[in-house]
């Protein structure tokens, strides 16, 4: 973390002064050299100067620094960059960079010192660094206490007329199975999402049916969900869930992710993909794919959009499909299904005929899988609940949580014969 | 309005344009006038001549705009040194500010002027700043203190700066001290003083209650530095790790993996037989896990950490093999390394499903990381010998393929397998004969002609594949010369009638038309060695290879040691040490594991003879076959042939014959024995060329190992012969040898590894020490089993009992009584082995009788089942034929 240089050529923030400003020049050229070799690697050497780089859209956020860095806290803080810079400006990109290039310095100095990150959350920034920076306001030639408080994520004098949290159940639904038919991993990754408007500094406790809680205390576990791991938002107090399981926190305002969960327990795939693909070498390609609703018949998956590869230079398609409509995508070497209500327990087809040409390229082609994304609401897959959300705040005030579930796909593969 | 206007000004006398500008009388146009100057900075114009005029306009009260003119600052400063001080007032005047954003504004300003000469000017203002009353300034202030001390750190150090730091270690505010911690870390990377942060107890205790209340950042700060803390003991460890363990649910992936690192090294002090180290490891697995999840840097980081500790701990993800399954869209760094990873984890358990896996991932379209995935299913024939079978058929069906480079990787993991499993699968060369012709790379061809040279003589039609390399052998690489050379005298000495013309061939072309000196030289060596002795060329030649090992590509271990003390570093990520890539780092210590305390260092004796001792190290326990064989056939008679002080010839002997043995391998005699200071000097005689020589190592049924580096310092020439005597010790690595007596050196030079063996005189084993009590002996010697005993005669020995006695107590075996039993002496004897084995035994005399009867028991020490009686009669046959001159 010598010096942190963001976004190349188009700014740069020197932090240390022990890497020469010149040496991003060579980033680039060995950049591009390792993508020609096929050895891409997030972290280029050159001399004693080694680039740790992220891509966001069509910017290159690097690091650079000739010593032995915390590579992790590096490839974090330069998430974290983009993070803050999108809440700022929207989109990150080089237009926005360009336009605000007064309040990025502004918020480079905040952001790091000396290589070491300070304070990076945006909500907390924004009351000090605003991008009406041509008018000296009173509000930003202050620091707020926040910046150094214990609790550095929630300003205080918050106010709402009306107190109420909203709380998303988002589960995504990781699968990969193989050509044969079989499951080779699957897992949930759960997150449950915060939308505070709270006044005050309350202070929540949030009861979930966590299994290792309902073990501590002696409750039925029947109705419980083991949760292999959980990351918490900087605001849980860890040391408080290790030792009783209790979820407490002051929330920061407005949206947050308060925390994530994974659960290894093998899951059915809630739709199910069956596909045979035949090619006919100089002539065609038959396509039949089968989807099926594996889940309750009182759920319906909605946006079902299933993704099946067709080979590059394949041409003149045509489709059947029992329910939806089936569109090809040439740039992606894709036909897209898309199904806008898919109800539990039903089967769908599609069939697909392409032509392919009599002289065939003989290159190998890779071999993508089916992916499929869907949405079904009001259900978790894991069966996680929101128990309780208790909202204590001194001044006494009434407040209201809502619950939202959620399922929906994450990385969800099907592996093809073809 | 946008700030993208100022990048648009006009290039002609753009400077002097804005110099006008910046000495405008209007606020607002002054303003403007910087924004554009650090437009044209941004875009890399060079704006330093316009120094004087920024540096004026410092003095405002528009935030805004001093943040400006310090950013300009910090650009130019060094390259305008004499005008920097022009900004030193309004440093020291901002300092004083009432609004704290202006105070660390200043300070942190003032650290990033790297001005030697400005420095010494800004220790008042920071003094004031470390103590100032507002967090946020002294946050800011701790940081300056490590941006000071690199740019001048005695004057840091004499102005007692780093002592303020440590007080800020106390600071009642998390964020400072979270900051000073980093501050405090960054100076002692480049301090002599390692210990610059004072860990104590009671600093830890403060870190750790930081710990729970500062920022992300400051979390990841504070438990990098607690991993450089040796607790005293493992209490004090485990309450650490206890306190450092909820870190593992932060949603920030760097906060976990320093937790980890904290963890890892502090579970090396803690006792593997207690709840609580098991505990732990369970914890470490799902967040190591959850890290996959992430962005694929941050995977990147997580897997190339997770190679490491899987190294180390193999237990701690053994469970989680699928985890590491490749996905279509992973980024290809990403799929190398779970690659790698799901080979350190294939096991018996787990290797039906790696392989569909790696079957799979060879029939994808990336050339590197489908070559991985066929190297990878040979490592895993390799590793897990029960699916070798297999593997070999995995294999065989992408042969099939035909896919070029698919082939090719194949045919080198197929070489590999069968140096492993050696005439196993020889039925599928046939197959691989098929592709020879699509072989194009250069280790592809080495590969198909070694094993056509090793298997040889079930290759119908081996000197016609072998012959069709030779057309082109001056265009091949030297590998394949070098391999096509030793494969056609394998023939050669495989089916010598069909192919003279061949090898004739091959030897020419090696050693006449070629240039390259180890291809000459291995060349004139065959050659040699085939025009001296055909006999002894073919025992060398086609001699058995060891096998190769399972895991070749393991990190070595202090150096995985060393990197798992850096944990989420580049140097974990690299898998080299931080000296290899940071400059400057050499005086640097390195990084170590705690060593739990308490724990016996052998390293410091020289022998340990206790019984103790020998129980702690593995027993030797030589296997009955090939050793009976041995022995039954061994004349037991008039010993001759004994290496003694006298007959140090016998090596030497050899040697100076000039035979084939010493061209191929250097002889070595063990001559002289110092049973007092209980060590064993060795006399080498090298006939060799051995160049400059590495490495030395010994292995042996005892633990024999030298104690000091193989003293030779010049190159030896062809047919030069050294005498080095070599302090010896027994506390090596302990390995079975058959016989048992048996010595395996290794020498190690920028050539190669040679190997040889010789017999050591199983007498310098004896310690002083090994005569055993009279009372214990008789209650020993009855308490031995029959099954445990063994009889036999020793013929020809024209000795009475006495001198017998005292040549035997010469070599320390000892006469415990003598007895006279109807005219027969009986001597009852014990000796004690340097690893605290005793052996009793009972020699019977009979005046004029050349032959003796020997009766030898068990030791008192051992596991008597374990050790069979036949392996002491040996022990004690050596004894006695070494003694008997």
């Amino acid at each position: 973390d010598a010096a942190k240089r963001i976004l190349g050529v188009l700014i740069c923030r020197n932090y240390k002064g022990d890497v020469d400003m010149a040496e991003i020049d060579h980033f680039l050229p060995l950049l591009l050299q390792q993508e020609e070799e096929g050895l891409l690697s997030p972290a280029i050497t050159r001399g004693n100067v080694h680039f740790l780089w992220i891509k966001h859209s069509n910017l290159y956020l690097v690091a650079t620094t000739n010593k032995n860095s915390n590579a992790a806290l590096v490839y974090a803080f330069l998430y974290k960059l983009v993070e803050v810079f999108t809440e700022y400006f929207k989109e990150l990109e080089e237009e926005s960079i360009q336009d605000n290039f007064v309040v990025v310095y502004e918020l480079l100095d905040e952001l790091m010192d000396f290589g070491f990150p300070q304070t990076t959350d945006s909500k907390i920034l924004q009351e000090y660094i605003t991008q009406e920076g041509n008018k000296l306001e009173v509000a930003k030639s202050k620091v707020p206490t926040t910046v150094t408080n214990a609790v550095s994520w929630r300003s205080e004098g918050i106010k709402y007329k009306k107190n109420e949290v909203f709380i998303d159940v988002i589960e995504s639904i990781n699968v990969l199975v193989n050509a044969n038919g079989s499951v080779m991993s699957s897992d949930i990754v759960g997150s449950i999402k915060l939308k505070t408007m709270l006044s005050g500094m309350p202070e929540l406790r949030l009861g979930l049916n966590d299994r290792v809680l309902f073990t501590l205390t002696g409750r039925d576990k029947g109705k419980s969900v083991a949760m292999e791991d959980v990351k918490f938002h900087q605001c849980v107090r860890l040391s408080r869930f290790e030792n009783d399981r209790t979820i407490s926190f002051i929330p920061p305002d407005g949206e947050s992710e308060l925390m994530s969960y994974r659960i290894n327990t093998h899951v059915k795939p809630l739709i199910w993909i069956e596909s045979v693909i035949e090619r006919f070498s100089h002539s065609r390609v038959e396509i039949m794919v089968k989807a099926k609703g594996q889940f309750k018949k009182q759920s319906v998956a909605n946006n079902v959009e299933i993704k099946v590869p067709v080979p590059s230079d394949a041409d003149s398609p045509k489709f059947k499909t029992s329910t939806g409509h089936a569109k090809y995508v040439p740039e992606k070497n894709l036909v897209v299904w898309t199904i806008k209500s898919f109800p539990g327990g039903k089967e769908f087809l599609m069939r697909a005929h392409f032509g392919l040409p009599s002289v065939e390229n003989d290159e190998k082609e890779a071999k993508p899988p089916i992916t499929v994304k869907f949405e079904i609401p009001y259900f978790t897959v894991s069966g996680i609940q929101v128990r309780y959300m208790k909202i204590i705040e001194k001044s006494g005030y009434q407040a209201l949580p809502w619950v939202r579930y959620i399922t929906q796909s994450g990385d969800y593969q099907l592996r093809t014969n073809s | 309005m946008t700030d993208s206007k100022y990048f648009t000004t006009n290039k002609k006398g753009e400077i002097f344009e804005l110099k006008a500008e910046l000495n405008n009388e209007k606020k607002e146009k002054r303003k403007e006038a910087v924004k554009k100057v650090i437009a044209a900075m941004t875009v890399g114009k060079d704006v330093s001549s316009l120094f004087p005029d920024v540096v004026n306009c410092m003095q405002t009260d528009n935030l805004e705009l001093k943040k400006l003119v310090y950013l300009y600052l910090m650009n130019y400063a060094k390259s305008q040194p004499d005008m920097a001080i022009m900004a030193v007032n309004s440093f020291v005047k901002d300092c004083e500010d009432p609004n704290p954003l202006i105070r660390a504004l200043a300070v942190r300003t003032m650290g990033c002027i790297r001005v030697d000469k400005i420095t010494e000017y800004l220790c008042e203002p920071l003094r004031k700043c470390l103590k100032d009353e507002d967090p946020y300034v002294r946050k800011t202030a701790a940081v300056c203190v490590a941006k000071l001390h690199d740019i001048n750190a005695q004057m840091v150090e004499d102005q007692g700066f780093l002592d303020s730091l440590r007080d800020l270690i106390a600071d009642s505010n998390p964020m400072v001290v979270a900051n000073a911690v980093a501050a405090l870390s960054e100076i002692s990377e480049s301090h002599p003083n390692s210990n610059l942060l004072d860990l104590n107890p009671q600093n830890i205790n403060k870190l750790l209650t930081a710990l729970n209340e500062c920022t992300e950042w400051g979390q990841i700060f504070i438990l990098d530095c607690l991993s450089n803390y040796n607790p005293k003991d493992e209490r004090e460890a485990q309450s650490i790790c206890e306190r450092v363990t909820p870190r593992l649910s932060h949603a920030n992936s760097a906060v976990v993996l320093s937790a980890v690192k904290v963890l890892m090294k502090f579970l090396e002090l803690l006792p593997k037989d207690s709840d609580y180290y098991g505990t732990l490891l369970k914890k470490l697995s799902p967040p190591l896990v959850t890290l996959l999840s992430g962005e694929p840097e941050v995977q990147y980081v997580a897997l190339r950490n997770i190679n490491l500790i899987v190294q180390k701990r193999p237990e701690i993800l053994k469970q989680e093999i699928k985890v590491f399954f490749v996905k279509y869209n992973d980024p290809i760094y990403v799929k190398l390394e779970k690659l790698d990873i799901m080979i350190r984890l294939a096991s018996q358990a787990n290797i039906a499903q790696v392989l569909a896996e790696l079957k799979e991932y060879a029939t994808e379209v990336d050339v590197d990381f489908v070559r991985k995935a066929v190297r990878a299913i040979g490592r895993c024939a390799i590793k897990v010998e029960q699916s070798a079978e297999r593997c070999v058929s995995t294999l065989l069906d992408l042969i099939q393929t035909k896919v070029n480079y698919v082939v090719q990787e194949a045919i080198v993991v197929i070489r590999d397998i069968f140096r492993k499993y050696p005439n196993k699968y020889e039925s599928i060369i046939a197959t691989l004969c098929e592709n020879l012709d699509s072989l194009d790379e250069p280790d592809a061809r080495a590969a198909m002609i070694w094993i056509v040279g090793e298997y040889a003589e079930r290759i119908d039609n081996a000197d016609e594949l072998l012959e069709s390399f030779l057309e082109g052998f001056h265009d091949e690489s030297t590998q394949v010369q070098l391999t096509l050379l030793t494969a056609i005298v394998k023939l050669f000495l495989k089916k010598p009638s069909e192919t003279q013309e061949l090898v004739q061939q091959v030897l020419s072309l090696a050693t006449q038309d070629s240039d390259n000196p180890d291809l000459r030289d291995r060349g004139y060596i065959y050659w040699r060695l085939l025009s001296t002795d055909p006999v002894t060329a073919k025992e060398v030649v086609l001699s058995e290879k060891p096998l190769i090992s399972e895991e070749t590509d393991l990190i070595e271990p202090t150096l995985l040691d060393e990197l798992i003390c850096h944990i989420g570093s580049l140097a974990s990520v690299y898998h080299k040490p931080p000296n290899a890539f940071v400059e400057g780092s050499h005086g640097i210590h390195r990084k170590h594991l705690p060593i739990q305390h308490g724990s016996i260092d052998t390293g410091e004796s020289p022998v340990s003879t206790g019984p103790t001792a020998a129980l702690d190290q593995p027993q030797v326990i030589p296997s009955q076959g090939d050793l009976l064989g041995d022995l039954l056939n061994l004349d037991l008679g008039p010993p001759v042939n004994v290496p003694q002080v006298s007959s140090m010839q016998m090596g030497a002997v050899d040697l100076l014959g000039g035979g084939l043995d010493s061209l191929v391998s250097p002889k070595p005699c063990i001559f002289s024995v110092s049973q007092i200071l209980k060590k064993v000097f060795v006399r080498v005689f090298w006939s060799q060329v051995l160049l400059r020589l590495h490495c030395f190592v010994f292995l042996c049924s005892f633990g024999v190992i030298p104690t000091t580096p193989l003293p030779i310092h010049t190159p030896l020439m062809p047919n030069q012969s050294i005498d080095i005597s070599l302090p010896l010790s027994t506390i090596g690595p302990v390995m079975k040898m058959d016989p048992l007596n048996n010595l395996q050196v290794a020498v190690k030079n920028i050539i190669d590894v040679f190997y040889f063996s010789c017999l050591i005189p199983l007498n310098i084993f004896f310690v002083e020490d090994g005569k055993m009590e009279r009372q214990v002996f008789l209650v020993t010697w009855k308490d031995i089993p029959n099954e445990n005993e063994l009889q036999y005669q020793i013929k020809e020995c024209h000795l009475n009992a006495d001198t017998v006695s005292g040549k035997l107590q010469n070599n320390n075996i000892f006469t415990i009584a003598k007895r006279n039993v109807e005219g027969q002496d009986m001597l009852y004897q014990s000796l004690k082995l340097t690893n605290g084995i005793w052996i009793l035994a009972e020699l019977r005399i009979q005046p004029g009788n050349p032959n003796y009867t020997l009766k030898i028991g068990a030791s008192l020490f051992l596991s008597l089942q374990a050790y069979r009686p036949i392996d002491r009669s040996s022990v004690y046959k050596v004894v006695l034929e070494g003694c008997q001159t």
